[in-house]
């Protein structure tokens, strides 16, 4: 008998326990979402940095636009310029010289003024080879730009950067770029602090050191863990500011995302897992966002090898892929099938659409697989497809391999890499066909359009065509916007004759917002300014 | 205690850590591709420029060299990704989350492991108290914690809501992190106990302690723990080990801070830095673990004598 109650004390000891740390919990978890103007933003990956002249990454321009202020801004609703540091700007000799008015009261967040001066400087420190800037090349549209980038003029004098007096600014571009302007938004333009930049070297963006001029300044940086900003208070159009706190919390998982979501933990989410995307859909509640982005998933073909430098064969293939199936069950997202390279509306512009978005042409593919010497997928060699490892890659892989076998009869077989290994594969063009996706830089056909010259850095078809390359290079000259637009049409043409590559599809953003976040706006760059975001109190 | 045993011991680690430094050092920089490739590519020049401002121009063999010196005086350098960070600083953030997280969930471990294990030792073939304990703990060994993880966030995230589905801020964030991560080893413990715990019940000493009259407990906590804890014991180095190095999969469902997400993430990055430092981490906890459990088995068990 002793034993049992000795037991018995024992096992209502520990019980006694449990409930009282089980009880501990539940008192204390409720209250985690919307404490007055504090939003959580889910942001992907942990940036890299925060200095502007060295990130390349989504996540980090997600902070940067927030945490600095260009000469021109742009309007979230419409993407149209709209003043920023410079309160006005004029062009002339022809749009190569464009001179900004920095307004007066723009200030750093430790209360500096921005001067003209900070430009002289940030876009040189951009340009110099020493800071080994990834984005270099945003400023090659500046006169000597590229000749200061890559070592040959050494004086920084001879770029075409002015400071005429401490509010005017005055940039010398090598030719008419009509996208300039639009060009100030990405993160590489913009101003960095001077002598917070000599004084700490590569440390200048850690907390306790950085100064910017944006709406809201670095309040603190955990790695992995959060990024939080709050609103700067030497800024210039403070009283547009209505969040009080900003956290930008990386999650790599997208599962992980969307129950925190769902927990209140996150307003508005990076991703929405592919899983998830129909049910998301079906509610009616509003969280669900899906709009176009300035991007396209498309597939390149290594026209140096056989028999993809036929290009009977390629357009055959091109031809015989059903888009609006594709999209419809396997990638779910709202994507639009492509029907030429260049995203439609890039810009204003628009491309003549060549491709079926059906499986409208499959007869027409299968007369020229035939042409081609392949009647019906005889003799075509057993060809390799390359994506880089993951699930919805796969996915599409998977789709397009059987459309490609059921239509042409021909097989392909495919395989995966690891992200470095698959870009390396890509850069020695160890491939036939490689998956790929390209998010334009700026929003103009150029951006597209331009990777596809002879030879070009990021053209891994080894493909070129003598009257492309020229159509492309009048397009930098020139300053009618139609002007250009036609010769952009006639470019496109001969890409979508040619087909040294696939569009599969147009992307889309998809993500969460909670209904309360107010001032967010759908556009297809997918900038979201915070000065103008508000959280409406729930009722 | 045999001191120049232990000593032979630290005497091996040295050799082992070189070769684990030369091994990965060359490994890593034997993959394809490097720390700044992306789907951009970088301009020729730039992608000079990147390479001096990081010394990835000089022969490997050179900076195979450089990295020994950095080493010797404990500086793993800079990280290629995270640009305003060094190595240093990074283990210095993330390894106490890591640790704070395995600790835990060897608590978590702990308790449940020796409790259901001991439970079942005591009242052996009882329904509630061993057959349905010790069937639990096959599922907890056999279900991963990328199961296990989503599960607890479903039950107690999101239908009860009585804790946050992910985050290391609080102290309730620690609570389905800490046990997902130590339900596998309890499950594991549970049964190294109740076996450790059954072979020495039946021995003369037991016995002899049952014959005085003293009480179950008494006899389990007085008599049996001490030596049917042995191969909990030297279960609990490789443990530690793993739950501090191995938290990769907790640390992405609960988007905890760990070091875990550095040592993959770098590895795919070609962060070559980060990984170096990683993995010598990982390489010296695990040695340093092993080498406690053999302090603590010559501690605990009289009949193991090193010499």
């Amino acid at each position: 008998m002793k034993n049992r109650s000795q037991l018995q004390k024992w096992s209502l000891g520990v019980l006694v326990l449990t409930v009282l740390v089980l009880g501990s919990y539940m008192s204390s978890t409720s209250a985690v979402a919307a404490k007055g103007q504090e939003i959580n933003i889910g942001n992907g990956a942990e940036p890299k940095d925060l200095d502007p002249h060295i990130v390349t990454g989504v996540p980090e321009h997600h902070i940067l636009q927030n945490l600095f202020e260009p000469l021109v801004s742009k309007d979230p609703k419409t993407l149209e310029p709209v003043p920023g540091v410079a309160e006005s700007w004029e062009t002339s000799k022809g749009d190569t010289v464009f001179t900004f008015k920095i307004r007066k009261d723009a200030k750093w967040s430790n209360g500096d003024p921005v001067t003209a001066n900070d430009f002289v400087y940030s876009w040189t420190r951009l340009l110099k080879p020493e800071t080994a800037s990834e984005y270099a090349y945003q400023g090659y549209y500046i006169k000597n730009g590229k000749e200061f980038n890559t070592g040959k003029i050494k004086d920084p004098k001879k770029l075409g950067l002015k400071a005429i007096d401490k509010q005017t600014f005055e940039v010398t571009l090598n030719s008419p770029t009509p996208f300039f302007l639009g060009l100030l938004y990405h993160h590489s333009l913009y101003p960095v602090h001077q002598k917070t930049v000599e004084k700490f070297k590569q440390r200048w963006t850690r907390k306790e050191n950085i100064v910017s001029n944006g709406a809201f300044q670095l309040d603190q940086w955990k790695i992995n863990k959060v990024i939080t900003l709050v609103p700067n208070p030497h800024y210039w159009d403070k009283s547009t500011v209505k969040l009080t706190k900003v956290n930008y919390i990386p999650v790599e998982k997208q599962d992980t995302e969307e129950k925190m979501f769902r927990s209140g933990e996150l307003h508005v989410t990076n991703e929405v897992p592919l899983e998830k995307i129909p049910i998301w859909k079906r509610k009616k509640t509003g969280e669900y966002q899906e709009h176009p982005y300035l991007g396209i998933y498309y597939y390149w073909i290594n026209t140096t090898k056989k028999p993809m430098d036929d290009k009977r064969v390629r357009k055959a293939l091109a031809l015989a892929i059903d888009r609006e199936r594709l999209v419809k069950y396997v990638t779910k997202g709202g994507q639009m099938p492509a029907t030429a390279f260049t995203p439609p509306g890039t810009g204003g512009y628009t491309p003549a659409p060549v491709l079926p978005k059906d499986g409208s042409r499959i007869e027409e593919a299968k007369k020229l697989l035939a042409e081609a010497g392949f009647p019906g997928g005889k003799g075509f060699p057993d060809i390799e497809l390359l994506y880089n490892t993951s699930d919805s890659h796969k996915k599409i892989a998977e789709a397009i391999q059987q459309m490609w076998n059921k239509n042409l009869g021909v097989n392909i077989k495919l395989y995966n890499q690891e992200w470095k290994v698959y870009l390396d594969s890509q850069n020695q063009k160890n491939f036939t066909v490689s998956r790929a996706g390209w998010i334009g830089d700026y929003n103009d056909p150029n951006t597209f359009l331009d990777m596809l010259v002879t030879n070009g850095g990021n053209n891994h078809s080894g493909w070129g065509n003598k009257e492309y390359d020229k159509l492309i290079a009048e397009a930098g000259k020139t300053a009618d916007q139609s002007k250009r637009h036609e010769l952009f049409k006639k470019a496109e043409d001969i890409l979508m004759e040619e087909l040294p590559l696939i569009p599969i599809y147009v992307y889309t953003r998809v993500y969460l917002k909670n209904p309360i976040v107010q001032g967010w706006y759908p556009n297809v760059e997918d900038i979201h300014p915070l000065k103008h975001v508000s959280l409406k109190a729930t009722p | 205690m045999g001191i120049r045993y232990l000593l032979g011991r630290l005497a091996v680690m040295i050799p082992v850590f070189f070769l684990v430094v030369t091994g990965v050092f060359f490994m890593i920089r034997f993959a394809p591709g490097g720390p700044f490739d992306s789907e951009k590519k970088v301009p020729p020049q730039i992608m000079k420029n990147l390479e001096k401002k990081y010394h990835l121009d000089e022969p490997l063999l050179y900076q195979y060299g450089r990295y020994l010196k950095d080493l010797a005086r404990l500086d793993l350098g800079p990280s290629f990704k995270h640009a305003n960070r060094t190595v240093n600083e990074i283990i210095g953030e993330a390894f106490p989350v890591s640790v704070e997280l395995g600790l835990l969930a060897l608590v978590w471990a702990l308790i449940i492991g020796i409790g259901a294990g001991g439970l079942a030792a005591i009242k052996p073939n009882s329904f509630w108290f061993d057959y349905l304990p010790m069937s639990i703990s096959i599922m907890g060994i056999c279900l991963p914690t990328f199961v296990i993880g989503p599960l607890l966030v479903l039950v107690f995230g999101l239908w009860f809501e009585l804790l946050p589905v992910a985050g290391w801020n609080s102290w309730e964030d620690r609570i389905l992190p800490s046990a997902t991560l130590g339900f596998a080893y309890a499950a594991f413990i549970a049964r190294l106990t109740r076996g450790g715990l059954m072979e020495i019940r039946s021995m003369d000493f037991v016995r002899t302690a049952r014959a005085k009259g003293l009480s179950e407990p008494q006899i389990l906590v007085r008599h049996m723990l001490r030596g049917g804890m042995l191969p909990v014991v030297s279960f609990l180095g490789p443990a530690l080990a793993g739950l501090i190095s191995g938290s990769l999969v907790t640390e992405m469902i609960f988007n905890i801070p760990g070091l875990g997400r550095f040592f993959i993430q770098s590895a795919l990055n070609r962060d070559y830095t980060v990984v170096m430092g990683t993995s010598l981490l990982y390489f010296s906890l695990i040695f340093a673990c092993n080498f406690l459990v053999d302090i603590a088995y010559a501690v605990l068990d009289p009949r193991v004598r090193y010499e």
